[in-house]
């Protein structure tokens, strides 16, 4: 109906595309809003004064400047250590969940290979079937004894299948005769892989690489379950994981704040666990921007062939 | 010449002279194929405690046999129906607005004209996908408190009278997960739909245009239809993983949040299977809860593929 108005009258037309495109605008300038204003907000409040933040009310601007919380935060040694073992975890596992499970996608991506349909399929099968959370535990922790070590974060992680399909439907695009000229070279099945394979799958890579890193940076369950008794192999997401328990326990706000005032603490539990927030965020954010062009590869790839 | 036949394996070879021929393809795939038994399938032997009264201390076949009393002392205990309903219930209402949010913004997205602006919005949205549960749980601990900024906007809005209690009352839990859980993950789930409208034919734009078609006209003919098939298969797959998703939320979300006094609306199935099992040591009891929650996803998930057969999609299995 209306559209039979708008062919006989390109004003009222252009005048609606001009309602439209303001109202799409703003809508996603509000939904901006909405993503970045409690992280904004954190980060004012980490910035801030740790008494002055008790009186509530800070927006995304710090009222009273002050590095203290830094400060603090960097020089205990708690989070210091648990630092390096964040870096370390998610190094390690990044580094060796990508070989392991490139190196597979690569050997399932050959269609004459005779155990690739039997292997394929017991790992498709992992994705829905899960033996759960008990019989998982005591397989690490009581059979292979792996809990209370750093181990814990890297053995249970080493292959991902979600990740395996994406990289070998990747590698199931590029030509066949890449593989085929090499062979005929004379070229092993793992110099293919690492000669001509791996540095075409670059792209992938990357998102694999920071789907790997990311997770692995930000768990913090295997800590809880594995490690909790041990402080110097808490992950950074742990330390920030108790601290969410403490501040939230001591929430009589008012007695905090009474103690505060009167001791004129530069720093409060609220002002640090905006730091250590914002410190256990930082590297990500500072990467993901970057690769945001391989995301969609990556993304749409596992989806639909998953 | 010879070389590439051998490995590509000739018709009437046997197979273990073939798998010798492609070695290096089977070093490259067999220890991975040992470890995923290891991790992923010899823990399913750990179900058969289900069916004892089970200690770790005590050689497996030596602790007694209690046949099924431990499902029976799961089904008659309130506080693990109610760990059904809330796992249901949450995975149900973060699959509805998951899913209502990520086609609206990918819509919108798709209808911004400056490719800078497109992007900013993408680069900004998508950030939270990258933030922990742990950041997004305090975070929101922040924005939902008494005196947190949604409180003060629904207050200077005259929505509300007095600030609402949303992080104390039961009723409000559900509804806060999934809107935390949109929070996070609207921007990364975009990208998939944003994705299949990229792949939709231009002309049909043009033509439409042509006949005078104006944007919303556009959206509702073209752009919606032309996102059927990825948003099918993409609901059909959400289906089969509803309740089994481990990192999804279903678990951070009402752990972190979740206290003492919102237990009834919080605790799902898996917090369940954390409090009865690792803090209180009954195993037995706690497995057979969490084969519970495999044969109810094991169910949904031959449910969604016969849905997908029918309706000519790709099935998953």
């Amino acid at each position: 109906m209306s559209g039979i108005n708008l062919r006989h009258n390109p004003r009222t037309s252009r005048w609606m595309n001009i309602l439209f495109h303001t109202f799409n605008n703003a809508f996603l300038l509000l939904a901006m809003l909405i993503t970045l204003y409690p992280v904004l907000n954190t980060v004012a409040i980490s910035f801030n004064d740790g008494t002055d933040a008790l009186r509530g009310g800070i927006s995304i601007w710090p009222r009273v400047f002050s590095l203290e919380s830094y400060r603090g935060v960097l020089a205990d040694e708690f989070v210091f250590s648990a630092f390096q073992v964040s870096v370390a975890r998610t190094l390690l596992q990044t580094a060796l969940n990508l070989l392991l499970t490139s190196m597979l996608a690569y050997a399932l991506s050959r269609r004459e290979y005779v155990l690739r349909k039997f292997i394929t399929t017991v790992f498709v099968l992992t994705m829905y079937v899960n033996a759960g959370l008990i019989p998982n535990y005591l397989l690490i922790s009581r059979t292979l004894g792996l809990s209370r070590s750093f181990w814990v974060y890297i053995v249970p992680t080493m292959i991902s299948c979600f990740n395996m399909i994406v990289i070998r439907t990747y590698i199931l695009n590029l030509p066949d005769a890449l593989v085929e000229s090499a062979r005929i070279d004379g070229a092993g099945e793992l110099r293919v892989f690492w000669q001509i394979i791996a540095p075409l799958c670059l792209p992938v890579m990357a998102t694999v690489s920071l789907f790997v890193a990311v997770g692995a940076w930000n768990s913090w369950f295997d800590t809880h379950l594995y490690n909790a008794g041990r402080p110097s192999l808490h992950t950074l997401q742990y330390l920030l994981k108790m601290k969410l328990a403490t501040t939230q326990a001591s929430s009589n706000m008012a007695m905090q704040t009474t103690t505060a005032l009167a001791a004129r603490a530069p720093t409060t539990p609220v002002t640090i666990r905006a730091a250590i927030t914002v410190i256990s965020a930082l590297p990500i954010m500072l990467v993901y921007p970057f690769l945001q062009k391989y995301f969609v590869v990556g993304l749409s790839i596992g989806s639909v062939k998953g | 010449m010879d070389r590439t036949r051998k490995l590509t394996g000739r018709p009437g070879r046997g197979f273990l002279r073939t798998l010798w021929d492609q070695r290096q393809l089977a070093l490259m795939s067999v220890p991975m194929l040992l470890y995923v038994l290891l991790f992923s399938y010899a823990p399913l032997w750990g179900w058969i405690t289900a069916f004892m009264s089970y200690k770790p201390a005590v050689p497996l076949f030596d602790n007694p046999w209690v046949g099924l009393r431990n499902f029976s002392w799961l089904f008659s205990r309130q506080e693990f129906l109610l760990a059904i309903r809330n796992t249901f219930a949450m995975s149900v209402i973060n699959l509805v607005f998951n899913t209502v949010s990520a086609i609206g913004l990918a819509v919108l997205l798709n209808e911004v004209a400056s490719r800078r602006y497109k992007r900013t919005v993408q680069t900004v949205t998508y950030l939270p996908h990258f933030l922990s549960w742990v950041i997004v749980v305090g975070l929101a601990q922040n924005a939902f408190a008494t005196d947190g900024v949604v409180n003060q906007v629904l207050l200077s809005l005259g929505l509300i009278r007095q600030p609402l209690f949303f992080l104390g009352e039961g009723r409000y839990f559900w509804w806060l997960a999934g809107i935390i859980h949109m929070w996070k993950e609207a921007g990364w789930n975009s990208i998939i739909y944003l994705s299949s409208m990229s792949a939709i034919d231009p002309a049909l734009y043009e033509a439409a245009e042509i006949d005078g078609a104006g944007r919303l006209r556009k959206i509702m003919h073209i752009t919606l239809p032309g996102i059927k098939s990825t948003f099918v298969i993409l609901l059909i797959m959400n289906i089969g993983m509803l309740v089994s998703g481990t990192n999804d939320g279903n678990f951070d979300i009402p752990y972190l949040m979740g206290q003492n006094l919102l237990i009834d609306w919080s605790q799902t199935i898996d917090i369940f299977v954390l409090k009865y099992g690792i803090s209180q040591g009954q195993y037995g009891r706690a497995t057979a809860a969490g084969i519970f929650k495999s044969l109810v996803s094991i169910f949904l998930l031959f449910s969604a593929n016969r849905i997908a057969r029918r309706l000519d999609e790709p099935t998953l299995l």
